[in-house]
């Protein structure tokens, strides 16, 4: 049988698609269909990837641009038929920026560009992105300048009742306190998922904890999105 | 038309002797686009007029050398069909006028060397000297310049793996500010700048020209004055996402068979990219100032040739190939123009609203720019009579890490994503050189930068051998086979005989180093005129060096295990002149430890064999260097959260001066197997001393003093904390 193919949206400036094919193509088993920015049509509707970086520079706010770009358009439209849709980093802000996940990515608190080996609890493993991670608390690195999360409180309190917040910072053995808040974000928020389960968003990368060790976790993150497919 | 006099000329930074020259040159009298040119091309900057005769001393060839200096970067071997490609640059000026853009556009400055001749960068370092910390500037400068160092990079997505930070009094009023790349290409699709084949067109891609950074190359030649930061204009402005597009443009242009020659609009613009690339190829070139994308209106040939616009390339390519280059660049949303093309007349031919504003010859102007044999003297320094201070071992090593040279960087590598492209081994805090994966492969890089000003104001000529020593130990200690460095000179104003003799020894001990341990110089970049008011910076000859790394499980980092045991092998004599020690003492007098390179060749090779033949033994492995012994051993306490149990040998007289000695050549191996590696030193006559055991959670001097490792960490942080948060 033919590999399954999953497709990656590149903008100019995003800089992990790269790291993300790579990953994606040996973890998940599939091929890949790397997928320009002004491509309206999107053909490997199997599940989306938008990757890390910079798009269009971030220059207006992170991901605000690229939101414009016709295969974001492709990308909402799909989103509404329940396609498996992935934003990590600068794909997260580009969601949020859709609308398509809630809230903000704002300025760091201490508004610095923050790189750093982070822990990570899964908080809802009840989702078709987390439930075939075995672990409770995985390793990722962050690498970002705006991923502190921001929403309302009604907005915040909404996202906790319906078991959205997939992913918040946390220690070794997965205490959540605020030394162990990289960026300020609320609650300790690092990845979302929306209301219908179909889109997950994240700061922290699962493509760059891949490599020189089979026992890092990002390796069973992709592994565990085989059976979204 | 602007009638040329002395004042104009004198302005233009050329000597009545040059002015002499240039009207020999051309048999008239230049105009002011011309001047203008002549004044770049034979500033200090681009002509390396003081220091040329000089260079051309160093050894620079070697059987892995694939490029030495005089292309954009050095380019060496690596095997498997791959080559390294590497440089360092200064951008010091820049950044002490404008912190944020001068460090940023150091880095795209340097990224552009490395990505022109066909490579992908794949890593970045950086070697940063500030003032003092009381200094009033000082915070606000490395905060700048850490931020546009980070930005930069972190946009294009190239990880930042390493450098080193230091603060001292001598760079107050001139930071530096030294940036470093290196990038992987198939030995096959290597580019270079030597233009070919008349009638082939000349295209120009990227930014906008505008009138930024108009004769920045010549403020790099000169001196700072209380007026200084008046040249704020003079500095140009970086774009990362630009880089980002010129480089991924590049790149996939240069897999279809289309461009001849590239080189990057760096320092001087249009100006040297046209003149190097013509010069190198022995051709002439004809350039239609009309063409040239502008971001301003109403700009003169004079702004236009001389702008330094950053990211902006220039190419000579295949006249067939011009639709799918034009389609390249479109894709990238770049815009690209034909502005000029190649000719056999050997002439600079520039044209501007359809008439001929310049004229020069190509080879004379490059080839006839001044060399200078300037006089030297050697300094008598004076040291400032200071009372000395005293402290005990512990309270020694904890002022030490606590100190601005020493205390964790924790600070700056956290704004530097060292993890993009997956391929960062070890980032230099973790290795005592930075550990890139050659992609895809079993391979890795290792990469270092080092300079010890203090050694170097003392004794240049020592204190430089000392820097090449320091970086090729640097690169055994992660495993490294050690292939060739990269320089980054910086001193003061070599019109000055003191200044000259500085630069003439600093060079003569890079020589005598590489050629010892056969470590050529492949590229490189002098930055003089770093002075202020008189007064000169300490003199920094920075040593970029990088080996090959056959398979990457050899490299160990700084890892130690519980139970394992570490050993000092080379010779410990206890040379406290100069050393951390004696200077937290106020004692700032006296000279470097000596260096025998014999020695050090003996222990390096010893270490790299081990390391190779009894891979599984060595858990990790540091190099000893400032602070001496016992700080190398409390670094490998504070980044591996474990104990050490020491023990001083006793026949150890004074455990001060055997703690703090700063003597070359020396390891700390650490390893879970004490009796082959005792064996094998035996055998091959090396001097290795045991002297800790790895356990429990403190930091023990048996029967001197302990000290729980938590509190050794908290020391190590609490400086930058309060510096930057005060």
């Amino acid at each position: 049988m033919p590999k399954k193919v999953v497709s990656i949206v590149v903008f100019p400036g995003s800089n992990c698609d790269r790291d993300l094919d790579i990953a994606v193509q040996k973890y998940m088993n599939v091929n890949t269909e790397l997928v320009w920015h002004d491509d309206p049509n999107i053909k490997n509707q199997e599940m989306i990837f938008i990757p890390g970086g910079f798009s269009f520079g971030d220059y207006l706010r992170s991901g605000a641009l690229a939101t414009k770009s016709p295969a974001m358009k492709e990308v909402i439209r799909l989103s509404k038929k329940g396609v498996p849709i992935i934003g990590i980093c600068n794909g997260f802000q580009i969601l949020t920026e859709c609308k398509l996940l809630d809230g903000a990515l704002i300025d760091n608190c201490k508004r610095l560009f923050i790189c750093k080996e982070n822990f990570v609890k899964i908080e809802n493993k009840n989702t078709p992105f987390t439930k075939n991670i075995h672990k409770n608390v995985v390793q990722f690195p962050i690498a970002h300048a705006q991923g502190r999360f921001y929403t309302s409180e009604d907005n915040l309190k909404r996202l906790e009742d319906n078991n959205q917040i997939v992913f918040k910072y946390s220690s070794r053995d997965g205490k959540i306190n605020k030394s162990e808040n990289p960026n300020g974000s609320m609650n300790n928020i690092a990845g979302i998922i929306n209301k219908n389960k179909n889109i997950l968003g994240l700061m922290p990368h699962p493509e760059r904890a891949v490599n020189f060790s089979e026992d890092n976790d990002g390796i069973s993150f992709f592994r565990g999105l085989q059976n979204l497919l | 038309m602007i009638k040329i006099n002395k004042r104009i000329v004198s302005e233009h930074g050329i000597s009545e002797d040059e002015f002499k020259l240039i009207k020999e040159i051309l048999q008239r009298e230049p105009n002011l686009l011309e001047l203008g040119i002549f004044s770049v091309m034979w500033s200090e900057h681009c002509s390396y007029k003081s220091t040329k005769k000089w260079l051309k001393t160093l050894p620079t060839s070697g059987e892995k050398v694939i490029c030495g200096p005089g292309e954009n970067a050095g380019i060496i071997d690596i095997g498997d069909n791959e080559a390294i490609v590497f440089k360092m640059e200064s951008h010091n000026h820049p950044s002490f006028i404008e912190p944020y853009q001068g460090a940023a556009t150091g880095v795209g400055g340097i990224m552009r060397d490395v990505f022109t001749m066909g490579a992908r960068p794949i890593a970045n370092l950086n070697s940063l000297r500030f003032g003092s910390p009381k200094h009033p500037k000082t915070k606000q400068l490395l905060s700048g310049v850490i931020k546009g160092i980070g930005d930069y990079g972190n946009c294009v997505g190239i990880p930042t793996v390493g450098g080193e930070c230091d603060f001292h009094e001598s760079y107050n009023n001139n930071i530096l500010v030294n940036a470093m790349c290196i990038g992987l290409v198939k030995k096959n699709k290597i580019f270079y700048s030597i233009a070919k084949g008349s009638g082939n067109p000349i295209i120009y891609v990227g930014a906008k020209t505008g009138r930024d950074g108009i004769h920045g190359a010549t403020m790099a030649s000169a001196e700072f004055d209380d007026h200084s930061e008046d040249s704020r204009p003079q500095v140009q402005v970086g774009d990362p996402f630009m880089e980002k597009l010129l480089l991924e443009s590049c790149q996939e242009l240069m897999k279809e068979d289309a461009i001849i020659a590239i080189q990057d609009m760096g320092a001087a613009g249009l100006t040297s990219s046209s003149f190097e690339m013509a010069s190198k190829g022995s051709c002439g070139v004809k350039l239609f100032l009309d063409k040239v994308p502008c971001r301003e209106d109403k700009m003169t040939p004079y702004e236009m040739m001389l702008s330094e616009t950053q990211e902006r390339m220039l190419m000579v390519i295949k006249p067939s190939k011009i639709k799918s280059t034009l389609r390249v660049f479109k894709k990238w949303g770049l815009e690209a123009a034909e502005i000029g093309v190649i000719t056999k007349t050997g002439n600079m031919e520039i044209f501007f609203n359809n008439s001929l504003v310049g004229n020069l010859p190509i080879k004379p102007l490059a080839d006839s720019s001044p060399e200078y044999d300037r006089p030297s003297e050697k300094p008598f320094i004076k040291f400032k009579k200071e009372n000395h201070k005293n402290f005990s071992i512990k309270s020694a090593l904890i002022k030490i890490i606590s100190s601005p040279n020493h205390s964790s960087k924790k600070w700056i590598y956290h704004q530097y994503d060292r993890s993009v492209m997956c391929d960062t081994y070890f980032s230099s805090e973790q290795s005592d050189s930075a550990v890139i994966r050659v992609h895809n492969s079993s391979k890795a890089i290792a990469v270092t930068c080092d300079c010890n000003p203090i050694y170097c104001n003392s004794d240049p000529k020592l204190g430089a051998e000392i820097g090449v020593a320091e970086s090729w130990r640097n690169l055994i200690a992660s495993g490294a086979e050690p292939i060739a460095i990269t320089d980054n000179l910086n001193f003061g104003n070599p019109e000055k005989k003191e200044i000259m003799y500085q630069i003439k020894e600093a060079i003569k001990g890079i020589k005598t180093a590489c050629e010892a341990l056969n470590y050529p110089v492949v590229s490189g970049n002098v930055s003089l005129y770093n002075e202020t008011k008189n007064k000169s910076i300490f003199p920094t000859p920075v040593i970029g060096g990088v080996g090959v790394i056959k398979n990457i499980s050899r490299s160990k980092g700084l890892r130690m295990n519980e139970g394992d045991k570490i050993f000092i092998v080379g010779n410990s004599h206890g040379h406290l002149e100069l050393s951390e020690f004696n200077r937290i003492c106020n004692k700032n007098y006296g000279s470097p430890p000596p260096l025998d390179l014999k020695e050090e060749i003996k222990n390096g090779t010893f270490v790299r064999n081990f390391m190779k033949k009894h891979n599984s033994i060595v858990t990790g492995c540091h190099d000893i260097s400032e602070g001496g012994i016992i700080l190398a051993l409390a670094e490998l306490a504070i980044r591996n959260e474990k104990g050490l149990n020491i023990k001083i040998p006793s026949n150890v007289k004074n455990s001060k001066n055997w703690l703090f000695g700063e003597d070359q050549s020396r390891y700390l191996l650490i390893v879970n197997n004490e009796d082959i590696i005792k064996k094998v030193a035996k055998k091959e006559n090396i001097k290795l001393q045991e002297i800790a055991t790895v356990g429990g959670d403190k930091f023990c001097i048996i029967k001197k003093f302990e000290i729980s490792v938590k509190k050794l960490i908290k020391y190590n942080n609490i400086w930058f904390e309060n510096f930057i948060e005060t």
